[in-house]
């Protein structure tokens, strides 16, 4: 698989305006990184969780307000707080 | 029944993957991750296509439960390890599937497909399928101790333990669906009433292993689940619920533990049935 792609996955087919999309890419030095990405919400509590695609790439599905992200890798955990709004999608590039 | 009879280290799967009598079988939510790569050896069962009835919300029936067995080359004494992703969800299921239809021995990669990408252990090119002659699998009839229907969870309110184990979000009617998937609007959003909600994730580390089954127990009491008493769980579509029942029942061994296959997606839809909005 070639490089990583900058951004979420393509948004082609997705009800932008009626989700709240938090989606992403996990890199280590601009290579994608096959690992997983877990959604937490405000209370730390796990919400969803999904693998990483081929070029690094992630997205969920939330509800407006607080979340962390948490990548886990082989050898790495990485967290990181967004803000998300419905009919708006939050890009969040990780690197770990 | 203790957690090394249904629960395996992948350093075991590892140590006994060209064992013949052992037949590790790969089930996830995205079924074409075997596609992709998967475990030396391990052959597929499609949630969708090989469980489900073609037609009606059920599952496949024993006849189909044979013949699905019999064609991956699954015999009756084989010792039947599942793993997948999304920490055993869909695994959990299958789990449940083969006890429902009486499979001998059968046991859960503790970690799943996750664990054993954590690790980096190998995963073969997903075109390698292992070559298995055909069984002639013998189910029994369900056991149906072991499944909740609607009525199971309406008569349960008030009276059994009642465990939700999806998110707090879809839990409270703020999600309708894990936050991987678009947000469904057919059902109602919120929870049965009296249910506990006690998410799946709450049993697992972050590397999708099981906790330790004294952790696990402290984690139901301080939940106030009297786990003397019988047990429904349920979540959206049944898998979630599949793992904690592998908990409950398969681990820390609780005799009368049901999983509520129909779930969310069902009671949510039916007419007139309490449902309740707001956090535990």
């Amino acid at each position: 698989m070639c490089g990583a792609k900058a951004g979420g996955p393509e948004l082609a087919g997705v009800d932008v305006a009626n989700e709240t999309i938090i989606q992403g890419s996990v890199t280590r030095d601009g290579e994608p990184v096959n690992g997983y990405v877990r959604l937490l919400d405000a209370s730390g509590e796990f919400t969803a969780e999904v693998p990483t695609s081929a070029t690094g790439q992630f997205r969920f599905f939330a509800a407006p307000g607080s979340w962390t992200l948490r990548a886990l890798v082989p050898g790495a955990t990485v967290d990181r707080a967004v803000v998300a709004q419905q009919g708006q999608f939050t890009e969040v590039a990780i690197t770990v | 029944m203790s957690r090394s009879d249904v629960l395996v280290s992948a350093d075991w799967v590892q140590d006994h993957l060209d064992d013949p009598k052992v037949v590790v079988v790969e089930v996830d939510e995205d079924t074409s991750a075997y596609d992709k790569n998967h475990i030396r050896n391990a052959v597929r069962i499609d949630w969708k296509k090989d469980l489900q009835d073609p037609v009606r919300r059920d599952f496949v029936d024993q006849a189909g439960f044979e013949a699905l067995l019999s064609a991956k080359g699954i015999a009756n004494d084989d010792t039947v390890v599942l793993y997948g992703g999304n920490n055993n969800w869909f695994a959990s299921y299958a789990f449940w599937y083969f006890k429902l239809y009486g499979h001998g021995d059968v046991k859960l990669l503790d970690g799943g497909r996750k664990k054993w990408e954590l690790d980096s252990r190998e995963l073969v090119d997903g075109a390698k399928v292992p070559e298995r002659a055909a069984t002639e699998y013998k189910a029994q009839a369900q056991d149906t101790s072991i499944r909740a229907f609607r009525d199971d969870v309406v008569a349960a309110i008030g009276n059994k333990n009642l465990v939700d184990v999806r998110s707090p979000d879809e839990f409270s009617g703020r999600l309708l669906a894990p936050a991987h998937l678009p947000q469904e609007q057919s059902q109602r959003p919120g929870h049965v009433p009296t249910a506990k909600n006690i998410p799946w994730s709450k049993n697992a580390n972050d590397d999708g292993t099981f906790k330790s089954d004294d952790e696990l127990r402290a984690l139901y009491e301080a939940e106030n689940v009297d786990l003397a008493q019988d047990t429904i769980a349920y979540c959206r579509i049944g898998e979630r619920s599949a793992l904690t029942w592998f908990v409950l029942h398969q681990l820390l061994g609780q005799t009368n533990v049901k999983n509520y296959d129909g779930s969310w997606t069902e009671y949510g839809s039916l007419v007139g049935v309490p449902i309740e909005l707001g956090s535990n």
